[in-house]
């Protein structure tokens, strides 16, 4: 798994509950350091040992753990970079939705050996959307319900999200969008201001 | 189209796209001369609507008068004798953005300047990232180096592996000899012939060192032209003299380099653990030290050991003869 996706989970781990925390997942989870470095990458074991070590040691679901993965993804200035790649996929929500089925190839432009899920997206009308993600890891719906639950404040919509089962190795997401503007959202500049 | 021009057969704006009205802030000069607005910079000679209608279809270079903002554009001839230039911002679309806090919104849907900007930040953060890790990279290089414990130069230890091995030797509690070596002429070496030689004399001195003593024994470099050896198991004078006598012979063997020979000698200063109650590191490389120096002053090429309770500047008996 490339070390960009687990270099997040760490930081995920790490700003979230704590440096010591970090570290004494890293070594439940039998990693031997205690740092990914974002442009190596590392055997897929290590991600799921370190998964399966974080929702043990924090005694929450693995579900839970991911769906919040998914969020902090999205909404900690640390990953900032982030938001605003995944901002150029749309003007609005709706947009930005659409744009995930392009994410794969927009993950490949930028690091050519990077893992990113595929996206595919079902409009069943009146604002429902079902989502379908390959399965990168297990529960990779659920990290999608948390970025998706995030990305919808950071666009001002109001959107119901659900994780409604797996079929044929995709996770499926459903997405009821209520209201593309009910909120003012957070502003996205195209040019990020200089320094 | 957000970023078009468009003229009548006299050359004066008919309409300007929505983004452009944005850079040009003010009233839109409709009715007014392309070319009192615009600058045409390249192809050079453009001063006149004919001679504009004449490149259609070239590549344009042009300014915004009395703006900063320079674009790329294509002209094409419309029906009547008009024209329709269609403009972008080329290489200085981030500048563009940033200055006049353009949106999606003002971009042409076949514009690929969304998606360049995009690139242009997956581009920045991979490069954070790579930066970063270069730099821990760096640090662990610099890391390991510091803690390394052989000379590159010579392939001998260093004064950190001298310094490690030395008090462990004295915590054995076996005798030993610690012997402290100085070259001769080193300095000549490397003020006439240069560093490369200087670097191939103490490449010839580690091997000489290697020959003449055994391999349980530790070899240091620990300054530039300074060697210190540690023998343990040995305590008896005669034998060390004999060694470091056998040293200073090896080391004066001439050595080549390129197509000149370098001749150096070295002096060598002993002690022995046997002298001390406790023997102590830092007392031991002192005396060692001391019996080096009056090894020096004796002249060139000499043995002198270490002689407590006495003096230093009566340090007795070169081993001349020994």
């Amino acid at each position: 798994m490339h070390g960009l996706i687990n270099r997040s989970i760490q930081c995920f781990l790490r700003d979230t509950y704590g440096a010591a925390v970090w570290m004494e997942i890293a070594r439940k989870a039998g990693l031997g350091f205690d740092n990914f470095e974002p442009l190596l990458t590392y055997d897929a074991s290590l991600t799921e040992s370190v998964i399966e070590a974080a929702a043990q040691h924090l005694q929450r679901s693995r579900e839970t753990v991911l769906e919040d993965l998914g969020t902090y993804l999205i909404s900690h200035p640390n990953l900032e970079a982030l938001r605003r790649l995944l901002r150029f996929g749309g003007v609005g929500f709706l947009d930005f939705l659409h744009s995930l089925e392009d994410l794969q190839e927009h993950g490949r432009l930028g690091l050519p050996d990077l893992e990113v899920p595929e996206f595919s997206l079902t409009d069943q009308g009146n604002g429902q959307f079902l989502l379908r993600v390959s399965q990168l890891i297990a529960g990779v719906g659920h990290v999608t319900v948390g970025l998706l639950r995030a990305m919808a404040d950071d666009y001002g919509a109001l959107v119901v999200l659900d994780h409604v089962g797996i079929e044929s190795g995709q996770e499926l997401v459903a997405v009821l969008l209520l209201d593309h503007a009910y909120s003012q959202g957070r502003r996205f500049d195209l040019a990020l201001p200089v320094g | 189209m957000p970023m078009h021009v468009g003229l009548d057969a006299a050359g004066l704006i008919t309409s300007v796209g929505p983004t452009l009205a944005k850079l040009i802030e003010g009233p839109l000069p409709l009715k007014v001369a392309f070319l009192k607005v615009f600058e045409v910079r390249r192809p050079a000679g453009i001063t006149s609507i004919e001679t504009l209608r004449e490149r259609a279809g070239a590549r344009l270079h042009v300014n915004l008068r009395g703006k900063g903002d320079a674009f790329r554009g294509l002209a094409v001839p419309t029906q009547g004798g008009g024209i329709l230039l269609n403009l972008s911002f080329g290489i200085r679309l981030i500048d563009a953005v940033r200055q006049h806090a353009l949106t999606d919104a003002d971009f042409a849907p076949t514009d690929m300047a969304v998606e360049m900007l995009y690139l242009v930040e997956v581009k920045q953060a991979v490069m954070t990232e790579l930066r970063r890790l270069n730099l821990s990279l760096q640090g662990a290089k610099a890391t390991a180096e510091q803690q390394a414990l052989t000379d590159t130069l010579t392939g001998l230890r260093n004064r950190r592996a001298l310094q490690m091995a030395l008090p462990a030797l004295i915590a054995q509690g076996v005798d030993f000899a610690l012997m402290h070596i100085d070259l001769d002429y080193f300095k000549q070496v490397n003020d006439n012939f240069g560093h490369a030689a200087g670097d191939v004399v103490l490449r010839a001195v580690a091997d000489a060192l290697a020959v003449e003593t055994r391999a349980s024994d530790t070899l240091a470099r620990v300054g530039g032209d300074e060697f210190v050896v540690l023998l343990p198991g040995l305590s008896d004078t005669t034998r060390l003299a004999q060694i470091a006598r056998r040293i200073i012979d090896q080391v004066m063997q001439p050595i080549e380099f390129e197509s000149t020979t370098c001749c150096i000698s070295a002096s060598i200063g002993l002690t022995i653990s046997t002298l001390y109650d406790g023997p102590d590191a830092a007392r031991m490389l002192c005396d060692a030290d001391n019996a080096l120096y009056a090894a020096k002053r004796a002249g060139r090429a000499q043995v002198k050991f270490y002689q407590p309770h006495i003096d230093l500047s009566a340090v007795t008996d070169d081993l001349k003869t020994a």
